[in-house]
């Protein structure tokens, strides 16, 4: 009781504050939970039950009816347990390359594995029914463009940094122009540019998809990102190592590779996971390109649809838990890990 | 010879130049093949050709008889009105929340706790589609709009507002109130300079306060006393007279200030949190008012922490300013589209795009650097 008194009401404006406070949650908190809970329509219903609790409560419905649609858009419906499987696939590799009991060389074949089979799964062939790239759509696209785009752009993230640092002056300049000029730029325009012009960069015949030219899009965006990340790691690391690592006489190709990356990485993987977490919510802009990721998906199932198309906003609040719940989980993994990390723990 | 490091150096470099050189020179050859095949032309001269399409709102007139480059100046103005006018509502939103945050009240920190981590982790798309939504769907027709008395009118169309005629009066005034701006903004500066000369202490806020608002009243009267305003009136399927702002427009500030506002809470709260506690007490020891504490030992100090991260929010919201596209708002990504896809002329829009983008982050960056070279800590 007293710790209440303390913490809510410990002075006149503390306590006004916290009256005004609870009169406020009490006006609109009632009919939130009621519109969103009590009166809602559940499970699958016709559209015209949902018609009847017009305005008192919500049509969950609507996400029982479009679910398919919203998760895997417009593949082959016989052939969707297929994109199932590829959704539960990444997000084990995410839980499984969090632990950092499975930070070890391994871990990279079993990403490449993973990769090899989410693709293969996907399109086909070799005893899949083959499923061209412009069907793919929904969740699977969401987690493939942002977790492709992070493990590719890796390496071109980590070789931009290692050039802005570098003492020769044409390495330095390309990569310290590309960062700059990449981070300057909103993620529309690169995927304008992706999508417009490598039409017209590459050699008559050649064409490549709208999914790839995104997702290269993706990547080449992402790098600059990684670039800044890994480079706060190499300037975290101490100057005596890398002194050290020359007087052991180790060339640079391997005082990076055994003595610096390490610890650098270690240092920038919080920022590393924040910028995946950046990423994965900006995999809805490929909405602009018309690509159908998670959140297009979601859009576009009840648009065209007219008898659910005025429940619009249950759509879309499902989706928004939808990202909630897989960004919240990585900001609490980062937070986690951060603090993990700066206790001191060999990984 | 190929031991020694200069050399070595120099090679790999030439090797890189070339490199780049060469597949620049392939991409270039590839794109102007394939540009002369589809008989499009290189150049900026698109940009003198009649636009031939409208643009829902604008600042400047503009008619579809108007040139591709005054349809280009309407969306960079009107981007510019966009992240302006969110710079300062998320600027305002986000301070707020991260006060509260830091708040003895649990139960207000707790809110605050609950708003930031709720808005952080949910894509900024996603919200201006419901926040779109939410306008065109909840508000009532312009029949039956929401009035606050005969100046205000809130409808399914956007807000709809009352604004004085245009007058000398008026215009005098707001001339009046730049000059009496910048005239506070000298009387501090001699305030303080003659403060750290003698010690003597110039009452600043309250000749400051009078300035701005006398000498606009002042100039408001000499000019005739204007008080002409233009209402709003139903007529027809729509209002006509005042000033209006559509429904895109409402939803990308509104979605946009709170999305930033979220991200500018953690900035401010880590900013406080990093003046040390013995700073306070030194300034209670010092015998300061708790308005003076504020201000003169605490803000001082956590600006510091939080301008750098704070501009990089503010180009983050410019940059996030794009996604008014996908709700139809006509800022400079719209209208490049509409102007890519009419003249085919891609590379030139997408060229003036990341210019115009790359100059607001140089700018952002420059006005940060200079800031913080001036409050830079002088170490020993």
């Amino acid at each position: 009781m007293n710790r209440i008194r303390a913490q809510l009401f410990s002075s006149p404006a503390n306590s006004a504050l916290t009256i005004a406070t609870l009169a406020l949650l009490g006006w609109a908190l009632p009919p939130a939970l009621r519109w969103l809970f009590l009166d809602a329509v559940w499970g699958h219903a016709p559209a015209s039950a949902c018609d009847a609790v017009r305005g008192q409560g919500a049509c969950w419905a609507v996400v029982a009816e479009k679910f398919r649609f919203m998760l895997f858009a417009v593949y082959p419906y016989d052939e969707q347990w297929r994109p199932a499987i590829v959704i539960v696939m990444l997000c084990a590799l995410l839980v499984l390359s969090a632990m950092r009991r499975a930070w070890r060389p391994w871990l990279a074949v079993v990403w490449a594995f993973g990769i090899a089979v989410s693709f293969w799964l996907m399109g086909g062939g070799a005893g899949l029914v083959p499923v061209r790239a412009e069907q793919w759509g929904g969740l699977p696209v969401t987690l493939m463009l942002a977790i492709f785009g992070v493990a590719f752009a890796f390496p071109l993230g980590v070789l931009l940094a290692l050039g802005r640092r570098s003492q020769l002056p044409i390495v330095r300049s390309l990569s310290i122009v590309y960062i700059e000029v990449v981070r300057g730029v909103p993620l529309i325009t690169v995927l304008f540019m992706a999508s417009v012009m490598f039409a017209l960069f590459l050699p008559e015949g050649l064409r490549i998809g709208q999914l790839l030219r995104a997702q290269i899009a993706i990547i080449l965006f992402v790098a600059a990102y990684l670039a800044e990340a890994v480079r706060g790691g190499l300037e975290a690391v101490p100057r005596g190592q890398y002194e050290a690592a020359e007087a052991l006489g180790l060339p640079w190709s391997k005082s990076m590779a055994l003595v610096i990356l390490p610890q650098a990485l270690r240092v920038a993987i919080p920022s590393i996971v924040n910028s995946f977490i950046s990423l994965f919510k900006d995999t809805s802009l490929v909405v602009i390109i018309a690509i159908y990721d998670f959140a297009y998906a979601v859009k576009k199932s009840v648009e065209t649809d007219f008898a659910w198309k005025k429940y619009f906003i249950e759509a879309f609040l499902f989706s928004i838990v939808v990202y909630w719940i897989f960004c919240f989980a990585m900001s609490k993994y980062s937070q986690w890990l951060e603090r993990d990390l700066a206790r001191g723990g060999h990984g | 010879m190929f031991t020694s490091e200069r050399v070595r150096a120099i090679a790999y470099q030439a090797l890189l130049l070339a490199a780049v050189v060469g597949i620049g020179w392939l991409l270039v050859a590839n794109t102007l093949y394939n540009l002369s095949t589809r008989q499009i032309q290189v150049g900026f001269g698109f940009l003198s050709r009649e636009a031939g399409f409208e643009i829902a709102e604008s600042p400047i007139v503009f008619d579809p008889s108007n040139s591709y480059g005054r349809a280009f100046l309407v969306g960079l103005l009107n981007t510019l009105r966009i992240s302006a006018l969110g710079i300062v509502g998320a600027t305002l939103l986000g301070t707020l929340i991260g006060i509260a945050r830091l708040s003895s009240n649990w139960l207000v920190a707790r809110l605050a706790s609950a708003y930031v981590e709720f808005v952080r982790n949910v894509p900024l798309l996603l919200q201006l589609f419901v926040w779109y939504g939410l306008i065109t769907e909840l508000l009532p027709p312009v029949r039956e709009a929401i009035a606050f008395g005969d100046l205000v009118f809130l409808s399914q169309r956007g807000l709809r507002y009352a604004w004085p005629q245009a007058a000398p009066g008026w215009s005098a005034a707001g001339w009046a109130f730049a000059a009496a701006v910048v005239l506070a903004l000298a009387w501090r500066a001699l305030a303080s300079r003659r403060q750290r000369a003698t010690g003597a202490q110039w009452p600043v806020l309250w000749p400051s306060l009078g300035l701005l608002l006398l000498l606009p009243v002042g100039a408001w009267l000499a000019g005739g006393a204007p008080t002409q305003v233009d209402l709003p009136r139903l007529g027809g399927f729509d209002f006509r007279g005042g000033r209006s702002l559509s429904p895109e427009f409402i939803a990308l500030l509104v979605g946009l200030s709170t999305y930033t506002a979220a991200f500018i809470a953690e900035v401010v709260r880590g900013g406080i949190l990093s003046v040390p506690r013995g700073q306070a007490e030194a300034a209670m020891a010092l015998g300061l008012k708790p308005g003076q504490r504020l201000r003169l030992v605490t803000m001082p100090q956590a600006l510091r922490v939080i301008i750098p991260p704070l501009t990089s929010q503010y180009l983050n919201l410019t940059k996030n300013s794009s996604l008014a596209v996908a709700i139809g708002y006509p800022d400079l990504v719209a209208v490049a589209n509409t102007t890519m896809n009419q003249t085919g002329q891609a590379i030139e829009a997408i060229a003036i795009l990341m210019a115009v983008y790359l100059a607001i982050s140089l700018a952002i960056s420059l006005m940060m650097n200079w800031y913080a070279a001036r409050t830079r800590l002088v170490e020993r």
